[in-house]
């Protein structure tokens, strides 16, 4: 009844090319943007954004990173956690300054401000990933999966002995300075919540725009082609090189911010083999997974799935039938394998695929003949 | 003989013998990926799961204790009894085989026909599945396994060793013993799929499903033994990890010790994952020992990825692998 394009005529092509060509579709954006930026602040407390809104926004964005990866292109990482670890290390070092001893002459870049600090951190890694995925263009499928477990193991292993990157601390952690963008502290220990949420909404929603636009584009339909089969892409003119090269370089950029916030402003201190290991991952590949590959919806989805369910098992267990905590950590990981095979049997290409039936049925609703 | 070889030879021969086991843990995922195309990345977890259960059905502790006694408010610990290895290990292999069955029942079988990263994804979502229930069922404690297994420095090869080159190699007994185990169940599996009929069918199987379902056999079972096959290698890997550095969570990380192993060796060669077991051990040793000290150590985590991944760049089936074929 709301939900179709019959009646709504576009009459010119900036109209017929936007994100959204469908009404329904657009105000619903428009809505959300309006709850998340203008409702939303003013009803946080340390909790709920601690606890849920912190993680969401920053494995959203790791999600689309990792989606444009895997969904799009097709080249399956299991690299993200290291990749997070650059994006983290790399913020630091731009959040404190940075000096180079070159010859026995030190060249010193003073701090940055942490807005910058994120992006530069996102461009570092975009440049690792790059260097990570020219493997890509000789080794596929599993093989490629596994080569980039040889990404996650060396970065972890480089940042806990390179004592350059944590600034020769005796702990061996990164600890996120005091820091603010027009005078509102976004990291260190006096943040308000609603600023930590702000600031990462807005980086979140600049990485999803792009991110949108990146996949609609020619771009996007270059890695497409490339994950559909990457032989007849080559023939038709797809440069495979260009097209796996970009697609590591970008899902590494936004995976560099996510782990850039999220060892800034959600953490603040981060031991890397604790915060960046393996499972983290697993973690991202799963939002991806469940929230369906090839869809930056999905991304969120997932995200919004693997952040909640721990919390509301723990919540339940622990809280409700009051299981000690150890047994409760042991039933979320059986629940969440239980869930993760449920998905994939009932429906393999996820939440998104969920969101699509439900909107093509939406379309014919009342009337469906 | 400079001190130094001497060292390194010694290195080179732990090398070999914690190959051996690198390549016992791949031999499981070898088995499943050949016979049914999924990669199985709870091979390790399953390893973990078999040494938990053979450790509980030795010392007889009550499955679920910690669960019912939450949920009861009981005090369940032990039944009190101790059972003999040999018996422990009989009644694993059977709940082996009865997750195998689970495993095809319950998830492969929905599963038949999804590309193979969805299949990938479940078994990552088996293994978190297993390693909860293998918690619950058995508690996440570190446990002892002891099944009789000869353990400690091997004194015959300390003397002869002491006797050419002053110095005495520590070669441990329990590696020796898995270095047998290993040869004895690789050479029984070849014989198993060469001259026995249903290793043929198995092998039929791993040729071409829809071939082999048109010839008339029964793919579901031919499934369920080959992850029988598995959970069994999995059980002996079990045992040897177990005994060698006690039952705990860490014991499932092997899988990710046995990935680079297989990328090197090819995913569907037998040969491969002994042959590549044998490198990756020797390599990542030998290269902790001569770099290892100049940048900080720890070198082993990371260094058999970093050697399978320039290895596979020339080619990229692997050492033994089946050479891919593509078409448009």
């Amino acid at each position: 009844m709301f939900y179709r394009e019959a009646g709504d005529f576009k009459t010119t092509y900036k109209d017929d090319n936007q994100t959204f060509p469908i009404k329904f579709d657009r105000y619903r954006y428009y809505f959300v943007l309006f709850v998340a930026f203008a409702l939303i602040p003013f009803m946080l407390n340390d909790y709920w954004v601690n606890a849920i809104f912190m993680p969401f926004l920053i494995y959203s964005i790791a999600a689309i990173g990792l989606n444009i990866l895997v969904g799009y292109c097709g080249q399956v990482s299991l690299g993200t956690g290291g990749f997070m670890a650059v994006g983290a290390y790399a913020c630091y070092k731009f959040m404190t300054g940075i000096d180079i001893w070159l010859g026995g002459v030190q060249y010193a870049l003073p701090p940055i401000n942490i807005f910058f600090s994120v992006i530069l951190a996102g461009l570092v890694t975009a440049i690792v990933g790059a260097l990570f995925g020219l493997p890509s263009l000789r080794i596929k499928g599993f093989y490629l999966a596994v080569a980039t477990l040889a990404a996650q193991f060396f970065l972890v292993w480089l940042f806990n002995k390179w004592e350059w990157a944590y600034n020769f601390s005796a702990s061996g952690q990164i600890n996120a300075p005091e820091r603010g963008i027009f005078g509102v502290n976004v990291t260190g220990p006096n943040v308000d919540a609603w600023a930590k949420y702000l600031f990462c909404l807005v980086i979140l929603t600049i990485c999803a725009v792009v991110a949108r636009n990146l996949t609609r584009g020619s771009v996007g339909r270059k890695w497409m082609a490339i994950r559909d089969m990457d032989i007849a892409a080559e023939i038709i003119g797809v440069n495979p090189l260009k097209a796996k090269l970009s697609a590591f370089a970008v899902s590494s950029f936004f995976i560099g911010i996510s782990g850039a916030l999220f060892f800034s402003v959600y953490l603040g201190a981060v031991e890397v083999g604790e915060a960046f290991g393996i499972n983290k991952s697993f973690l991202v590949l799963f939002m991806v997974i469940i929230g369906g590959l090839g869809s930056i919806f999905g991304s969120f989805a997932g995200a919004a799935f693997l952040v909640l369910l721990p919390v509301l098992l723990k919540n339940v267990l622990v809280g409700g039938l009051g299981w000690p905590t150890d047994l409760a950590a042991h039933l979320e990981f059986l629940i969440v394998g239980a869930l993760i095979i449920a998905f994939l049997i009932a429906e393999p290409h996820g939440l998104a695929q969920l969101w699509r039936v439900a909107k093509e049925k939406l379309r014919l609703w009342p009337f469906p003949h | 003989m400079s001190d130094q070889l001497v060292y390194a030879m010694e290195v080179f021969l732990n090398g070999l013998m914690a190959g051996v086991l690198y390549a016992l843990v791949a031999l499981g995922f070898v088995l499943i990926y050949k016979a049914s195309g999924i990669f199985n990345y709870a091979q390790g977890v399953m390893a973990l799961f078999a040494a938990l259960t053979l450790v509980g059905i030795m010392d007889g502790q009550v499955p679920f204790a910690h669960l019912i006694n939450a949920m009861f408010g009981t005090e369940l610990h032990h039944f009190g009894w101790h059972l003999p290895a040999v018996v422990a290990i009989l009644g694993t292999a059977a709940v082996m085989v009865l997750l195998s069955w689970m495993v095809q029942k319950f998830v492969f079988r929905h599963l038949v026909g999804q590309e193979p990263i969805i299949l990938f994804m479940a078994t990552i979502g088996l293994a978190y599945f297993l390693e909860g229930f293998g918690d619950i069922m058995w508690g996440s404690d570190i446990k002892k396994l002891d099944v009789g297994l000869p353990q400690g420095i091997n004194a015959w090869i300390d003397n002869v060793t002491f006797n050419i080159f002053d110095y005495g190699f520590f070669i441990d007994n329990l590696d020796i013993v898995a270095t047998v185990i290993a040869a004895i169940l690789v050479f029984s599996l070849v014989l198993f799929s060469q001259y026995t009929k249903q290793g043929r069918a198995m092998r039929a199987v791993a040729d071409d499903h829809q071939a082999a379902l048109s010839v008339g056999i029964n793919l579901n079972f031919i499934w369920v033994m080959v992850w029988s096959l598995a959970g069994f290698v999995a059980l002996v890997a079990g045992i040897m990890w177990g005994t060698k550095s006690g039952v705990q969570f860490s014991l499932s990380l092997i899988a990710l010790k046995a990935l680079p192993v297989l990328m090197l060796g090819g995913f569907t060669s037998i040969p491969g994952a002994i042959v590549g077991g044998l490198i990756i051990g020797v390599g990542e040793k030998l290269f902790e020992f001569a770099i290892g000290p100049m940048v900080g150590g720890a070198t082993e985590n990371w260094f058999a990825y970093v050697l399978a991944l320039i290895f596979l760049v020339f080619r990229p089936q692997g050492l033994f692998g089946e050479k891919i074929i593509e078409r448009v």
